[in-house]
């Protein structure tokens, strides 16, 4: 059996189980929706559930182009002066470990209850910012130390260092954030879209609630795989990026 | 003709880590064009008296004197240390870009020391495809396309097996031939010591000093057989000896 074979038979197994122990005891569907019921859920509305995804991944995407740009100039910046990482550093993990529901309300009013998707964009690049600003720190700082002792040796200048070694040398590690920050970026967008808790932003989240209060349990479970297969394909994007990149970078 | 001044001076100079891998007391004169070679057991400090010659790092007593400018004294590491992310014409150009070269010129110069250190067609390459023989001959060209006038060679072939190992000593003493730089040469073995310099410095373990000092009275580049002659033989018994004196002194 190949490697791709294996997880889909397991996965069709799992399915049938689910199907037929639904049917044969009789689950009320708002409690468990039999898969079939899903696939029906799926089909009847998927116009709405396409337009709210797409809604959802806009907003991730721009969360991903904000936090990726304000994470890089800042790692940049504090890369060139030691003293201003140690000052900014302690903010930035305090930042970190403030659980983003937390300082969601607050993010809501300042983008104003008329523009809900202006705080989800900004709830979920707080999120994404982290992956893609401590890799940059991590990768402006890997640089092979006698390749440094050579910039050194030829005096080269703070900016000829950061264009020549610091950067190129980040190029792996900010891969590898940007990867990371892709998933969690579709994750805070649904997260601020909840807490949010307006109907505004009519992304996936929304749909969700939606659903959940009018016990459509099916219609949730379809949302749901909408909302896997976009963090699935979002991660296979940024893989295939990363090794086409790498592959340039270094040579092979 | 009065002797010319030396290229660089290590007076009394001492390096404390605070541990025992330091260095010095310890004073070394480096001649314009002489070949030196500093043996010594790990940790005895070699690499840290190359790095003061490099002016790379400060002592902690004494003084150093050096007379090469910026982009004059080049420094090979024990790996090829090349920026994986560029061709191998690009690493040999970068000391001409970091002093001021202007990028095409650059990347000529760095071509012809390609061909210097026979990799004419690896201009291209990337680090990841070359062997590690062929990467240190694009670190050895890096160091030389400054027509640099102190080399400083950190075992540079220690991670090299032994028929590289001897095409690349021969190819610095040809190399050496053509631009007659100052060469100081940090190794842990003895054969490649007398081998490679006209002058072997001894040390005990760190912190590193001076055991005692051999010179080597043959021609340089090494005539053909050379490893094979009695003098060659007799050298490496004395240095060897030496070695071990220092070591269990």
């Amino acid at each position: 059996m190949s490697r791709l074979t294996a997880p889909i038979l397991f996965i069709a197994l799992l399915l049938a189980v689910w199907q037929i122990t639904v049917k044969a005891l009789h689950v009320p569907a708002y409690l468990l929706p039999a898969p079939s019921d899903i696939v029906l859920a799926l089909s009847q509305n998927l116009g709405v559930l396409t337009a709210s995804a797409l809604t959802t991944l806009q907003m991730a995407l721009w969360a991903l182009i904000a936090a990726s740009l304000t994470a890089c100039a800042i790692a940049v910046l504090l890369a060139l002066s030691p003293l201003a990482e140690c000052s900014v550093r302690p903010v930035a993990v305090a930042l970190q470990v403030t659980p983003i529901v937390a300082i969601a309300p607050l993010v809501n009013i300042w983008a104003g209850l008329d523009h809900p998707h202006r705080a989800v964009v900004g709830l979920a690049a707080v999120v994404a910012f982290f992956p893609i600003f401590s890799g940059a720190l991590t990768g402006l700082k890997a640089a092979d130390p006698d390749l440094e002792r050579l910039f050194d040796l030829y005096g080269a200048s703070r900016l000829q260092r950061l264009a020549r070694l610091r950067l190129p040398s980040a190029v792996p590690y900010l891969l590898e954030g940007h990867k990371v920050a892709a998933g969690l970026a579709v994750i805070g967008a649904v997260v601020a879209e909840f807490v949010s808790g307006s109907g505004g932003s009519q992304g996936l989240a929304w749909r969700l609630l939606e659903a959940a209060n009018r016990l459509q349990t099916a219609k949730m479970f379809a949302a749901l795989l909408i909302l896997g297969l976009i963090g699935v394909a979002a991660h296979a994007v940024f893989q295939a990026i990363e090794g086409l990149v790498l592959k340039r970078w270094r040579g092979r | 003709m009065t002797a010319a001044a030396p290229l660089a001076v290590l007076r009394d100079v001492e390096v404390d880590y605070g541990g025992r891998f330091g260095l010095g007391p310890f004073s070394l004169d480096i001649a314009s064009g002489e070949i030196v070679a500093l043996i010594g057991p790990s940790g005895c400090g070699k690499s840290t008296a190359l790095r003061l010659l490099a002016g790379l790092e400060a002592p902690t007593r004494g003084a150093v004197t050096r007379a090469a400018g910026r982009g004059e004294t080049s420094v090979v590491f024990q790996a090829p240390t090349l920026m994986p992310w560029a061709e191998a014409v690009d690493n040999v150009a970068l000391p001409l870009e970091l002093t001021g070269v202007p990028r095409g010129m650059a990347r000529e110069r760095a071509a012809a020391a390609l061909a210097w250190v026979k990799l004419k067609g690896a201009d291209q390459a990337k680090p990841a495809q070359l062997s590690g023989g062929m990467a240190m001959r694009v670190s050895l060209a890096r160091a030389l396309v400054t027509d640099p006038k102190l080399l400083l060679l950190d075992e540079p072939f220690a991670a090299l097996d032994e028929i590289t190992r001897r095409a690349l000593a021969d190819d610095i003493h040809r190399l050496w031939t053509a631009t007659k730089p100052a060469v100081v040469f940090v190794t842990h073995n003895v054969e490649e010591a007398v081998f490679m310099a006209s002058r072997v410095l001894v040390m005990t373990p760190g912190p590193g000093r001076l055991a005692s000092e051999m010179a080597v009275d043959a021609p340089l580049p090494r005539p053909a057989g050379f490893r094979t002659s009695a003098l060659f033989r007799e050298t490496v018994e004395h240095v060897s000896a030496a070695l071990a004196q220092a070591m269990a002194a």
